[in-house]
């Protein structure tokens, strides 16, 4: 399982790759921003994507929208990781196709929780 | 957003003055005093409306820049007039101060909390150690064997429940580290706004230094501090209607469209 972590602030990316290597998840890559995600994306070869919204350049929106655009990776799962906490929004990520949405700050269990909901979703589906 | 970039006006002022000066320096060679006075008051008039025509639209433009505050890079047109809550360039820094403030002592309490798990550890290994010790040179008689293998075992049983609190301590630690993300945030709006202010400042500097080249006085005039309503940012919500509260508020928004 590869997991790609995309946010624009180096400690956040470093908090949630350690949680992630607590519930097991060891693979893990980064990138700051949307437009440095999306090219490892369409390189292939990721399984899970987390993604802040708010980044420079390409948005975690924008990037959201760019990977469901895509016929390659319209079904790879995402997790966005925000401090965006206005409803609408949350609307719109959801009309996206996100498949979880955790608000920061967060905690590890609810990490937990969202990751797991997301697995046993694409396992069903 | 508006700047003191635009100097024609400033331009236009500087050729009134000298056009002025230039008729004065005639007139005082005429010795016509009555158009000297006239010329004087118009010289004083041109300079007084310079100045406030200057002055105002410093206000503006340092209004503008505060109150763009919020308004990010990313953010469209659409997003930045939906912007309803009103703060302030202090709470925004009050808000850096709490986090900073909870994460700091967050992290003492995690680390107050795991410290005497560590040091009991090291004692009862210390004891066990040199039980042990005893144990490999035969010098432990059967009665003491059998208090070391109830000693090794509870230490093992308790230790089970010490590694999981040092796990969960340091994992709290780890998030506790969160608020460099969301303050950074907020830091980069406020170095925004002070490099907004700055290039005001620079410009009120630039026309002080030109009005008192022409009129030879200083420019000792005091601004006006105000207090301008500012709108919010989504990362620095407050109770409203427009914010989720927390993850259980997400939770719920998103389950309500069928997640």
């Amino acid at each position: 399982m590869n997991i790609l972590i995309v946010d624009d602030f180096s400690t956040m990316r470093r908090i949630i790759k350690n949680l992630l290597r607590d519930l097991g998840f060891t693979n893990t890559e980064e990138a700051d921003d949307g437009s440095t995600a999306l090219p490892i994306l369409q390189k292939g070869g990721i399984d899970f994507l987390v993604t802040d919204w708010n980044m420079p350049k390409m948005t975690g929106i924008d990037l959201l929208k760019a990977v469901r655009a895509d016929a390659s990776l319209e079904g790879l799962p995402i997790l966005m990781v925000t401090a965006e906490a206005k409803r609408e929004q949350i609307i719109e990520a959801a009309q996206a196709g996100v498949n979880g949405y955790v608000v920061k700050p967060f905690t590890a269990a609810v990490l937990e929780e969202k990751i797991e909901k997301i697995f046993e979703r694409v396992d069903a589906g | 957003m508006s700047r003191l970039t635009d100097t024609h006006s400033h331009e236009n002022y500087m050729q009134d003055l000298s056009k002025a000066t230039e008729l004065l320096a005639e007139k005082i060679a005429e010795g016509d005093s009555s158009e000297i006075n006239e010329l004087i008051d118009s010289i004083k008039d041109t300079r007084d409306k310079g100045l406030y025509n200057e002055i105002g639209k410093l206000t503006r433009a340092l209004h503008d820049a505060i109150s763009e505050f919020h308004i990010d890079a990313y953010l469209d047109d659409s997003d930045k007039k939906e912007m309803s809550t009103i703060s302030d360039a202090t709470d925004r820094l009050s808000y850096v101060m709490n986090l900073t403030d909870s994460a700091a002592n967050r992290t003492m309490d995690m680390v107050e909390a795991s410290l005497p798990i560590a040091q009991e550890i090291g004692t009862e290994t210390d004891t066990l150690k040199k039980e042990w010790q005893r144990l490999g040179n035969r010098e432990t008689s059967y009665e003491e064997f059998g208090s070391l293998y109830k000693n090794m075992g509870d230490f093992l049983e308790a230790n089970e429940t010490r590694v999981n609190s040092l796990q969960e301590n340091l994992t709290n630690i780890l998030m506790a580290q969160d608020y460099q993300d969301l303050t950074g945030q907020v830091i980069k709006r406020v170095m925004t706004l002070v490099q907004d202010v700055e290039t005001s400042l620079v410009s009120l500097v630039k026309l002080a230094g030109n009005l008192e080249a022409v009129t030879g006085i200083d420019a000792g005039e005091e601004s006006q501090k105000s207090t301008p309503a500012l709108e919010e940012m989504g990362i620095f919500p407050t109770k409203n209607e427009e914010f989720v509260d927390g993850q259980d508020d997400v939770d719920d928004l998103l389950s309500s469209l069928g997640f």
